[in-house]
């Protein structure tokens, strides 16, 4: 018989007995995930947005490396489109930490030519993954760490936890390495490059959760607060400087969050009256409909088009 | 019928779901796989589970739905969730290991989801690796299959600690108790050969029967629901628990010397990085160093709780337990680098240059015996050459073959010559330290997978 479980237990002292929750265990995955780049990659940077799951990774390599400096750098891919309250926290986040934030913009690489935009309204988004691998070429990264989540998506959900790029980038869904108990395999050739998820396990819930544990600050446009909305579409649009009002455009004043805070082209807030991060729990844990579906502008269109935006580079 | 109108979930359950997911308290995460032979009902169990759970959003599931019609689906076809990626639409199969998510309130889930083709042995095998439970499917109408011996072969080779066997469509057998006893009887004899320990239960995926609901049609079974086992098996953390008395094996990944000369505090800091992958280590404790076999004592566990924010003086802790990160600091000043793995005084594992072990090839290059391979165990690697094959395993039949070399999914018992040292265990004593991968220097790529024993 194989109980190797409570049956085979002898009398357990108090210290031992306590559980890890699946915050802690989720915690512990997380911040071994992140050693196993540093041990085993010469030039990894973590991808920081100043986003909830990349504020989340920030705590966890504090977790990770302290009472040392983090083996990495931080580096944001700017489209340009991202709002002040975002761009700020960015800045202030880093500051407070003390680490080096590398920021690479959408518009550098359009002004050289590699990125071109079928329309001047075009949204950037899709863009990113070009800025992104010219970072990743001028510093030499190995490992580009990311705050994926595998509930996110379908594409993203049989993607492994160190997932392998080619050189231009490419993620090849039916050439994954296999990954095996917590074994991971970070080589590649030169060129090559490694992304690595090391929340990968976690749902939206587990975010909100964990923000709320470790009382993590966060950007204030996730909290309810009043913006000019358009509705297009089942979704709220919002009314900004890149986003103007079109002609025989309703605009409302709504109070409303935001679940990412992704491009201002393509990121929509939903209506909340949360305020507290546990009031965001609360909704989250009755939403029903999820966080891509909820607040996506562009990619509706296709269930297969994250696929096919990872097949080309895209984060 | 339209497929929407099949679909209204009954609501209570909704409500009462929406109120346990709201609230937050913890018996962990159990980690499962599924696995079946093709059109046992896999997708649509676990479709049926994140449904009944509510692990899927109206949109979601509004996408299931227009793709059901579009298919000319008379119902809406749960299964279309977990069918991923854009050449597994095309050709209607699961091709790779998937993950998914669901969470009762008390607990959280991770799926693996894991196709059952014949062909696909190294999918399961991965998905099996993390595995605490594997459900094992069985098709009422077809019985125990080669396939069905095929798997519980895998997840005892693997390991796992805990077996559901769900018979599924009993709607299609009448929800006959007989059928059902037949096929627990067939199970239990060829069971007994592999020495597992198992549960039995009838379901219908695809009516939710006995899945989180019991239904009207199983009143003849009066065991617990698919789900009540999922919530009262032994965690990963919670088998962790009751083996804290196991001895200490933590595997150094990385060490933390922050040299801050500003800092006196920090200037002769040596904190080494690690899991704890069995045991527990507590303040005082003596402990070895392997592969040097040097001691010492332990003078610090870190790991920064909720409150602290980094002062390097924060995170203090009296003892870490299987399963947590930390960081630990040594009395003596000893080398210790990556690679190396700080264990308890009793009990140590083997520390040696020969290992023997089962292998499950990955790869579709065949193991070439007289080529160099790297093999990565806990975070030491090292060369290594096939000393030799042993047999392989027939996976069909379970007889052992003789075999010159290796083929994607073949299982054999070899032994590899190491450059290095490992500290190892046997995989049934310790899934960490009985573990280990082989890599293909000239690819990279992850080749086999290895159960040293
Ligand atoms: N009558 C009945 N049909 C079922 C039941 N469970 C699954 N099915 C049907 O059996 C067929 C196969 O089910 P799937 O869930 O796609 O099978 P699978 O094992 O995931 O197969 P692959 O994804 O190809 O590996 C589908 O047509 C299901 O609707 C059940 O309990 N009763």
């Amino acid at each position: 018989m194989n109980a190797l479980a409570a049956s085979a237990a002898p009398a357990i002292d108090a210290a031992a007995t306590k559980e890890l929750s699946h915050l802690d265990w989720l915690e512990a995955e997380a911040i071994h995930i992140l050693r196993e780049v540093a041990g085993q990659c010469s030039r990894p940077a973590l991808l920081f947005s100043g986003g909830k799951d990349s504020i989340c990774l920030l705590r966890l390599a504090e977790k990770a490396f302290r009472p040392g400096r983090f083996p990495f750098p931080l580096l944001h891919i700017d489209t340009g489109h991202n709002y002040r309250e975002v761009i700020d926290f960015r800045d202030r986040r880093a500051a407070e930490l003390g680490e080096r934030l590398i920021v690479r913009s959408v518009e550098d690489s359009m002004a050289r030519g590699t990125v071109v935009l079928k329309s001047p309204g075009e949204s950037r988004n899709k863009h990113q993954s070009v800025t992104l691998l010219e970072a990743i070429e001028e510093h030499g990264f190995d490992a580009c760490i990311g705050g994926a989540r595998r509930d996110e998506e379908k594409a993203r959900a049989k993607e492994r936890i160190f997932s392998f790029r080619d050189e231009f980038g490419q993620w090849d869904p039916k050439n994954q390495r296999p990954e095996l108990w917590n074994l991971y395999n970070a080589r590649s050739g030169p060129g090559e490059n490694m992304r690595v998820f090391p929340i990968s396990n976690w749902t939206e819930l587990d975010v909100w959760q964990y923000i709320e544990r470790e009382r993590l600050e966060l950007p204030s446009i996730y909290f309810a607060h009043l913006r000019p909305i358009v509705r297009r579409n089942g979704l709220l649009a919002p009314v900004t400087p890149v986003t103007p009002a079109q002609p025989g455009d309703v605009v409302e004043e709504l109070q409303v969050r935001f679940r990412t805070v992704g491009d201002i082209t393509c990121t929509a807030p939903v209506e909340s009256s949360a305020t507290t991060v546990a009031a965001i729990i609360e909704e989250t844990a009755v939403t029903t409909i999820s966080e891509r579906g909820a607040t996506r502008l562009d990619d509706q269109t296709s269930e297969a088009s994250m696929e096919q935006r990872k097949k080309e580079g895209y984060f | 019928m339209s497929a929407s109108e099949t679909l209204t979930p009954p609501a209570a359950t909704t409500a009462s779901a929406n109120t346990i997911a709201a609230a937050t308290p913890d018996s962990g995460l159990l980690r499962f796989l599924t696995c079946g032979s093709v059109d046992d009902g896999k997708s649509t169990l676990i479709g049926r589970l994140l449904y009944d759970t509510r692990g899927i959003l109206a949109d979601t599931l509004h996408a299931i739905e227009r793709t059901s019609q579009k298919r000319g689906l008379s119902a809406v076809d749960l299964s279309l969730l977990t069918d991923g990626l854009q050449a597994e639409r095309e050709q209607g199969i699961t091709i790779d290991v998937a993950y998914r998510y669901f969470s009762t309130g008390t607990r959280k889930y991770i799926i693996a989801d894991a196709p059952g083709h014949e062909q696909y042995t190294r999918n399961m095998v991965t998905a099996a690796s993390t595995a605490d439970l594997a459900i094992i499917l069985i098709d009422a109408r077809r019985g125990v299959l080669t396939q069905t011996r095929r798997h519980s072969y895998l997840a005892k080779l693997m390991n796992i600690p805990r077996l559901v066997v769900a018979v599924n469509k009993m709607d299609l057998v009448g929800y006959d108790a007989a059928r059902f006893e037949e096929i627990r009887a067939d199970y239990e004899a060829f069971a007994r050969q592999l020495d597992i320990d198992v549960r039995f239960i009838p379901i219908s995926a695809l009516n939710g029967d006995m899945i989180v609901e019991r239904g009207d049609s199983l009143a003849w079974y009066d065991g617990p629901t698919l789900l009540e086992l999922l919530e009262s098996a032994p965690a990963a953390h919670a088998a962790g628990r009751a083996r804290h008395h196991d001895a200490l094996r933590f595997p150094v990944q990385y060490v933390c010397r922050p040299q801050d000369s500003a800092n006196p505090e920090l200037h002769d800091f040596r904190g080494f990085m690690g899991r704890v992958e069995a045991g527990s280590v507590a303040v005082g404790e003596r402990v070895t160093v392997l592969p040097s076999g040097r001691e010492t004592r332990v003078r610090e566990i870190r790991l920064l709780s909720a409150d602290s924010h980094d002062s390097a003086n924060e995170g203090q802790r009296a003892r870490a337990v299987t399963g947590e990160s930390v960081t630990l600091l040594l009395d003596d000043e000893i080398d210790i680098s990556r690679g190396d793995m700080i264990v308890g005084p009793d009990n140590a594992p083997t520390v040696t240059r020969r290992i023997e072990a089962m292998l499950c090839w990955l790869s579709e290059s065949p193991l070439d015996p007289r080529r160099k391979y790297l093999i990565r165990h806990t975070t030491r690697e090292s060369k290594a050459l096939l000393d030799g094959i042993d047999y392989r395993i027939d996976i069909n039949s379970l007889e052992r073959q003789a075999a010159t070399q290796l083929e994607m999914n073949d299982i054999a018992r070899v032994s590899f010559r190491l450059a290095q040292p490992l500290a190892v265990d046997t995989y049934t004593d310790q899934r960490a330290t009985g573990a280990f991968i082989v890599i293909d220097e000239a690819s990279n790529n992850t080749v086999g997978a290895g159960m040293i024993g």
